[in-house]
């Protein structure tokens, strides 16, 4: 398949066309980037959700009863799950797929017509996503899905990465999490736009759900007296309080119970996405982050093409200036300014 | 096709109503610790299933993992249903591992598959042979 067939394909429903696309992208082909600038005017209109939380919370198990209920609801889902990739092999087991519909469901999403489910490897990098996640989310954007789903790696370290891709970032724990120093080392609590607390069948989630909200509210009373609340009625009495003294910025991240596994919980959960994106699209933020995030993309793309050419270029010896630093002849700072001048005339 | 480098993306596939995951899982791991991205489908997948997993994955290669003995009815199916699918098996390296008796091997072979590896196949010998296939069907280097 060549780059035209292959735009020509994307934007005409062909799910071969989207997969070949996503392999050019991951591995950096040039055919790649040119597929890229070609579908770019279509994309913007999916909503993508990304999902985050440690190993084993039940993101996987989330993401597949979530496409179930959007599917219901009329809605196309794409979905892009990250697995870790050793850095040391290369190699990686890509296990999310397996968890797409449960064992008591009829198995209908693998070959959903409305459905699309990539495996990606982190390829060693940190952060959560893979280094090609944000394309791969563009090209089903652009493919036209309603709604990506993004599952990041969740080995348990700051996976923040995720808001560079969603708008709106679900954070999954489960019970017995709860004031645990390591969760707030994740820096996950800073992200979520909605926080899921499952496998609610365990016993405990109440407490966690708790904890949650007192954390959200960044307050130390509030958190105490959350906490040591044990009477559900009080506790209820308490957090209308609470809140209505934190006044968020329009937005009061809900946590939600779930039994992720046996579906419950998860049309409550596809109400709240459903409504974050509202409040996103009505209070100008989608427009404004997405923004954003465009800027700090192409300040990345753009320090990566002058990287490029200091490497290409005959203007510059870059080897040279940095033999001439490394003999004190010259300091760091006036050395890349000299680059500048003799790059930039208006420098 | 041009040289150039590509991952291997392998799918490792359970079809039908058989139940032996286990060689399937020691394949899955030993593949991915070769430096293989390896997705694993899990047990009971249709045909149609596991050929739209390899469509929407776009792996270099197909293992099918089988040990009903239905070999010679699934595996063409899943070849089938990826053509159905728009993806070219052809284009694909297709492993078949698990029960299958000897003087079958031929007839299988014929049907598309690519090698075949029953119990007792040391691990290396799959990768040597995933490692020297690729290349040549997809004319690309193998990066791993
Ligand atoms: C363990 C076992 C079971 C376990 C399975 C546990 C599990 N979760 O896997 C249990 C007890 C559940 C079981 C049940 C049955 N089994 Co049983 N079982 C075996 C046994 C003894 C070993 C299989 C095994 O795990 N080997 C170890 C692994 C590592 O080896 P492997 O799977 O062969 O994998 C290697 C290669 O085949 C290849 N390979 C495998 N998959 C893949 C995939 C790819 C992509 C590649 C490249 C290579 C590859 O590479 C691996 C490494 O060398 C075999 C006999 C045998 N010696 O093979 C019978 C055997 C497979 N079972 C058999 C049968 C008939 C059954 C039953 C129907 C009833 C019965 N008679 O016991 C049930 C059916 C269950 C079901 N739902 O399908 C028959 C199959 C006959 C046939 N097809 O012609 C066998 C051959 C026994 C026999 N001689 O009769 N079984
Ligand atoms: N008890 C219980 N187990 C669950 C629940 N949701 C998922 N699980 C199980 O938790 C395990 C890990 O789930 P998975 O979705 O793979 O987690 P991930 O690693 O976060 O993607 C699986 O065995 C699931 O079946 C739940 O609500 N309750
Ligand atoms: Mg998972």
């Amino acid at each position: 398949m060549d780059v035209d067939e292959i735009v020509e394909g994307i934007l005409s429903g062909n799910k071969r066309a989207l997969a070949r696309a996503i392999t050019f992208v991951e591995n950096e082909y040039p055919e790649g980037k040119e597929i890229l600038k070609r579908i770019f005017p279509k994309t913007g209109k999916a909503h993508v959700v990304g999902i985050t939380g440690f190993p084993g919370v039940g993101k996987s198990t989330i993401v597949s009863k979530l496409t179930q209920e959007f599917r219901s609801r009329g809605k196309t889902v794409g979905i892009v799950a990250i697995d870790p990739g050793s850095p040391f092999t290369g190699g990686a087991l890509l296990g999310d797929r397996l968890r797409m519909d449960g064992l008591d469901s009829s198995k209908k999403l693998w070959i959903d017509p409305g459905v699309f489910f990539r495996s990606m490897s982190s390829r060693g990098r940190a952060g959560g996503l893979a280094a090609k996640t944000g394309d791969a989310v563009r090209l089903m954007d652009a493919f036209g899905f309603d709604v990506i789903l993004v599952e990041t790696v969740g080995a348990g370290q700051s996976e923040v990465d995720v808001i560079e891709v969603a708008d709106t970032s679900i954070v999954a724990l489960m019970p017995e999490m709860g004031d645990d120093i390591q969760i707030n080392k994740a820096g996950i609590l800073e992200i979520g736009d909605i926080y899921v607390v499952n496998k609610a069948d365990l016993g405990g989630a109440d407490k966690t759900e708790r904890w949650i909200k007192a954390m959200l509210m960044m307050d130390q009373e509030a958190v105490e007296i959350l906490t040591k609340t044990s009477h559900a009625q009080e506790y209820e009495v308490q957090t209308g309080k609470i809140f209505d003294k934190v006044s968020r910025a329009g937005w009061v991240p809900p946590v939600i119970k779930t039994i992720a596994d046996k579906g419950e919980g998860i049309p409550e959960l596809a109400d709240a996405i459903e409504k974050h994106f509202d409040y996103l699209k009505s209070s100008g933020k989608l427009i404004e982050t997405r923004k954003q995030r465009l800027s700090r993309e192409m300040i990345e793309i753009l320090l990566q093409e002058m990287k490029n050419y200091l490497q290409r270029t005959d203007k510059i010896n870059f080897k040279e200036v940095v033999e001439k630093v490394s003999r004190n002849d010259l300091d760091p700072h006036t050395a890349v300014e000299k680059i500048m001048k003799s790059i930039l005339k208006d420098y | 096709m041009e040289e150039r480098e590509k991952k291997i993306r392998v799918l490792v596939a359970k079809v039908g109503l058989d139940g032996h995951d286990r060689g399937a899982k020691v394949v899955a791991r030993f593949l991915r610790d070769a430096g293989f991205e390896v997705i694993y489908t899990g047990l009971h997948r249709t045909p149609q299933e596991v050929a739209m997993a390899a469509v929407q994955e776009d792996v270099d290669v197909v293992g099918i993992s089988l040990h009903s003995g239905a070999h010679m009815t699934l595996v063409p199916k899943v070849l089938n249903y990826i053509r159905e699918y728009g993806g070219d098996p052809d284009e694909m390296v297709v492993l078949v591992g698990g029960i299958v008796p000897e003087d079958e091997f031929d007839e299988l072979k014929a049907k598309g598959v690519d090698g075949i590896f029953i119990p007792g196949t040391p691990i290396s010998e799959i990768v040597d042979f995933i490692k020297e296939t690729v290349p040549k069907k997809k004319g690309m280097k193998v990066k791993s």
